[in-house]
């Protein structure tokens, strides 16, 4: 745990049955992205220092960054910043941990979403995003088919 | 009754009915597939009592229904009895709240403390809580649960015994 005082932060624990390699190109590969992160797919060449941003449907960028740490299939750290919603925007870059580790037949995927500073703002929206996304991604690579909630962009956002 | 405050929250969506997550939460049936062995016992009805027991009949956990609305929220009082160091940990309170998603059914659950118990001792559930639900969501979506290596949650059990 982080100290409260000094940072916000979500964390998220979920346990699929998969293996690293597959849980890896899921998390970055649009054909994936697309059925489980609300159509949104990630513009990225996945090296240490290039940049990253995540494409809503649209064309909008939703947010942007750029890889700060990149170890398939086990760690992948992004810097990230909302780019949408002014309001979010000016509160700066986050960070962005998954850690994926084998254990038996699933793999344990830690998500960890950073903000140097208390009560963010940026970390309250994405912790109501954050449980419904790996649901379904945890769906996806299970059954075959994602939870049909974030399979769209929602509408007026 | 004291204040029982949320230190550690869970959510997940399950793509399934209501009533089934509520089924596979209170019987027995579906907890010794996802709840590490455990059977239930729950008496539906506020002020009921609860157990979660091991396969050779041991008592785990020991409490009471404080909120019984089925389909959509249950809340029980939770004295964890056996390891026999955890009989120092005052109760705590686990609610399960559903709620309908689109076509998946969201499940929040809340363990909530009447005292400032520290990090360490949250520890031990912050680690179990997830293994336990993405096992029942495994459970209702495919029909399996795969097994989860788990280590002992050291950190707690190091906590407890210097209480």
């Amino acid at each position: 745990m982080t100290d409260a005082a000094k940072n916000s932060s979500f964390v998220y624990v979920t346990y699929i049955r998969t293996t690293p390699q597959k849980l890896w190109q899921a998390l970055i590969e649009p054909e994936f992205t697309r059925q489980f992160w609300a159509a949104t797919t990630q513009d990225c060449d996945w090296k240490v220092g290039s940049s990253w941003k995540l494409m809503i449907p649209d064309g909008r960028v939703g947010d942007a960054g750029e890889v700060l740490e990149i170890d398939p299939p086990q760690r992948l750290v992004l810097s990230w910043r909302n780019e949408f919603r002014p309001e979010l925007r000016a509160e700066g870059f986050s960070r962005l941990t998954y850690l994926l580790e084998p254990q038996g037949e699933m793999v344990k995927l830690t998500v960890t979403h950073e903000m140097p500073h208390p009560g963010s703002q940026f970390i309250e929206k994405v912790s109501g995003g954050w449980p419904i996304i790996l649901s379904s991604l945890k769906s996806l690579l299970e059954t075959g088919e994602s939870l049909e909630a974030t399979r769209r962009w929602p509408e007026g956002v | 009754m004291p204040e029982f405050r949320p230190r550690t929250v869970y959510v997940t969506y399950i793509a399934a009915a209501p009533e089934k997550v509520w089924q596979a939460l209170t019987s027995s049936e579906f907890t010794r597939k996802y709840f590490w062995d455990r059977d239930i016992e729950i008496e539906p009805r506020l002020g009921g009592a609860f157990a979660l027991k091991l396969p050779d009949g041991k008592v785990n956990v020991r409490g009471k229904v404080i909120a019984w609305d089925p389909p959509r929220k249950l809340s029980v009082t939770w004295q964890v009895e056996w390891p026999e160091d955890f009989r120092k940990l005052p109760e705590c309170v686990v609610t399960y709240e559903l709620a309908k998603a689109g076509e998946a059914v969201r499940l929040t659950m809340t363990e909530s403390h009447s005292w400032n118990v520290p990090e360490a001792i949250l520890s031990g559930g912050r680690m179990g809580w997830p293994a336990i639900l993405s096992g029942l969501k495994s459970l209702l979506e495919t029909g399996k649960v795969p097994a989860i290596q788990m280590e002992p949650p050291r950190e707690m059990i190091e906590a407890i015994r210097k209480l």
